[in-house]
């Protein structure tokens, strides 16, 4: 058994009369997705930004590579190798692709942006990915959503991080590309990399985790192998019971089915 | 720096930059006429509309007067630009932020104000005079952007109470009197005054065209031992080609009157340099990133707030400039000195020359190309003795023009982007 990359254990984060996080848990292993789900409130956000310092946790334990660690503001994480891919793009359209990928980041030469290292940096690094885009010295804004997601992932992968943690990845795009990200998702895991997947889309974490992390009410509902359990243990898990809308709302369809194959 | 001397070469340099300051053509034959049809598309104009604007009122005001086109014409047009230029290259940093700065009229007039109250009342030496009003009015600058970033006052308001304010102080610094003449002979009357040799003029002509034909050989040698797409050859070497001929068509034709004058050259110097900035440095890239998307800039690191206050520092500096250049050409500062237009027709030179009024998008030979359109209009008016209505209202046509295609081009991008 291979020691974890990042673990969490006994977290707990209170927002005023709110607990947002109690005793919540978590492990990653290098070269493993594991999909962070749970209903809206369920404390998802709120281990993420544990996780990125950007709000320290009241209590608990975090390990990175078996060591005890303090993560409290944003560089500490990045400093030990987490990148966080927000849900909402934080790409600068009017830039092309090798600007937003070294943006902040650039390298200089002789005092002067170094466009041609950077540039073939960029090329090497988007090719090593498979992600495919018409040049990278096109404007961001002239890219496809899956694509501009691409791009804001492998933006991460420029600091050599060792976990990398996508908020909603797929939220707001299409099926073909969904399955672009989900493809890229897959080789972040080849390269040895812990991913953290947050995401509503049970699909998704179906397709590409290895582990679904179930969060409810700020506590740890259950930790599935994906292909181990069925969608209803993840589904019953999130809503905390085995009669939950979802169940009833089969079971109704079901039924309707029934009913229309006996008027035949 | 390079010293480099341009003026028609404008359009070419500007559309190599592109928006980000990248160069996005695919390689191969045929790539370029693919590229064209894709930048038009998708709303990636560069700076082709304005130069073809200005051909053709070039055209119109040609047909309508012989005497426009003529050396001694375009040799006042050079060094009328060079004021309102030097302010407008300001307000294209501003606006790349996606902010405005409606005080860079009045800075200018109150730079003209004191610097002579310094050295015509006081005997300050000249030079001296030039750097402490620079300076003064980077001060100036950096209070505006405190007030907008750390108090969050929005720009357009700290702009329009420093259009009043900075007005106001240059009334109280020139006093009673009014007005305060330079000497004719001073360094400050000499800004606008001289001319270069013809053999200087080519000389340097010759120098800036070396020099971009070096950097392209440099640039492209890099790319082949990196193993990236090469940049066609045959645009390369259109590009120069046309490079040169705009610097020796300029050169030819200001020798023809009285020279290459040192205004335009600093005019000049103040576009290509700060364009540079934007393009090849950090700082330059920051600039650009704050104004495509703040959040963004923010996570990527990047200390928003004093790139703000900086480049509003760099306004009211660059207003400095020009007000320092308005007073040499009149020999004299004035109550009406960066009152009146010259606040409209600066940002309008920046909008006209093709940068965008909703930020990130844009170059400093906006400023050049937009000053030169303003200003031939108002050399052709003023040739064909029609007076200011005739000017004020073609003056607007253009620019309601300039800002509706910005608009239009903003949407494609937009269609273009969401596909």
């Amino acid at each position: 058994m291979t020691t974890p990359v990042l673990s969490l254990s006994g977290v707990s984060k209170r927002f005023g009369a709110v607990q947002a996080l109690s005793e919540a848990e978590l492990e990653v292993n290098p070269g493993e997705v594991v999909a962070l789900v749970g209903d809206n409130g369920a404390g998802k956000s709120t281990l993420v930004k544990v996780i990125a310092g950007v709000n320290p946790a009241d209590s608990g334990e975090i390990r990175w590579e078996g060591r005890p660690v303090a993560i409290s503001k944003p560089h500490d994480a990045t400093a030990l190798g987490i990148a966080t891919v927000y849900q909402d793009l934080s790409l600068c359209d009017n830039l092309d692709v090798v600007a937003n990928l070294f943006l902040g980041n650039e390298t200089i030469r002789f005092q002067v942006l170094d466009e041609i290292g950077m540039e073939r940096h960029a090329s090497e690094l988007l090719h090593s990915l498979s992600v495919r885009i018409p040049s990278v010295r096109v404007p961001v804004a002239a890219l496809s959503g899956g694509q501009r997601q691409s791009v804001a992932i492998a933006r991460s992968l420029l600091g050599e991080p060792k976990v990398v943690m996508l908020d909603e990845p797929t939220a707001a795009l299409g099926v073909a590309q969904t399955a672009q990200v989900l493809d890229l998702i897959e080789r972040l895991r080849d390269r040895g990399l812990g991913v953290i997947l947050i995401s509503h889309n049970l699909a998704d974490v179906k397709a590409v985790a290895d582990r679904a992390v179930v969060l409810r009410l700020g506590r740890n509902a259950g930790d599935f192998r994906i292909g181990e359990a069925t969608q209803e243990e993840i589904v019953q898990a999130i809503t905390g019971a085995s009669d939950n809308a979802v169940s009833r709302r089969r079971a109704r369809t079901a039924d309707a089915v029934s009913l229309t194959e006996v008027d035949k | 720096m390079s010293t480099v001397k341009s003026d028609v070469n404008g359009p070419v340099l500007a559309s190599t930059a592109g928006a980000a300051g990248g160069v996005a053509e695919p390689p191969g034959p045929g790539g370029g006429l693919a590229a064209a049809r894709r930048r038009l598309r998708s709303g990636e104009l560069g700076s082709w509309p304005v130069v073809i604007g200005l051909v053709v009122i070039w055209v119109v005001f040609q047909s309508l007067n012989q005497n426009f086109l003529t050396p001694q014409n375009l040799y006042n047009l050079a060094v009328q630009i060079a004021a309102t230029g030097a302010i407008s290259v300001g307000v294209v940093m501003v606006l790349l932020l996606g902010e405005i700065d409606l005080s860079v009229a009045s800075v200018s007039g109150l730079a003209g104000a004191i610097l002579a109250a310094l050295t015509v009342r006081n005997g300050v030496p000249d030079a001296l005079g030039i750097v402490t009003v620079v300076l003064i009015c980077a001060l100036i600058g950096t209070m505006h952007g405190l007030i907008v970033t750390k108090v969050g006052v929005p720009s357009f308001v700290v702009g329009l109470a420093g259009l009043i304010g900075w007005q106001g102080l240059q009334l109280y610094v020139l006093g009673a009197q009014g007005t305060i003449n330079f000497s004719y002979e001073g360094l400050v009357a000499q800004l606008t005054h001289t001319n270069l040799t013809p053999a200087g003029g080519w000389a340097l002509g010759a120098a800036a065209v070396g020099c971009y034909v070096a950097a392209t050989l440099y640039d492209q040698r890099r790319r082949r031992a990196a193993g990236l797409p090469l940049r066609s050859t045959r645009r390369l070497g259109l590009r120069a080609a046309v490079l040169a001929a705009g610097v020796a068509g300029t050169v030819l034709v200001l020798n023809a009157w009285r020279g290459v004058p040192l205004a335009l050259l600093i005019l000049v110097v103040l576009v290509v340099g700060f364009d540079l900035v934007l393009r090849r440095t950090r700082y330059g890239r920051s600039i650009f990133a704050i104004g495509g998307n703040v959040e963004a800039s923010r996570r990527a690191g990047l200390n928003v707030d004093l790139v703000r206050i900086s480049v509003f520092a760099l306004a009211s500096s660059m207003a400095a400039i020009g007000g320092i250049l308005a007073a040499s050409r009149g020999y004299s500062v004035g109550q009406q000195s960066g009152g009146s237009d010259v606040l409209l027709l600066a940002i309008a030179a920046a909008v006209i020359g093709g940068t965008s009024l909703f930020g990130g998008r844009g170059s400093t030979y906006a400023a050049l190309l937009g000053g030169l359109v303003i200003g031939s209009i108002t050399s052709g008016i003023l040739l064909l003795q029609l007076g200011s209505p005739a000017r004020f209202m073609i003056t607007a046509g253009v620019l309601l023009a300039a800002v509706i295609l910005d608009s239009l081009s903003r949407r494609g991008r937009r269609a273009h982007g969401r596909e």
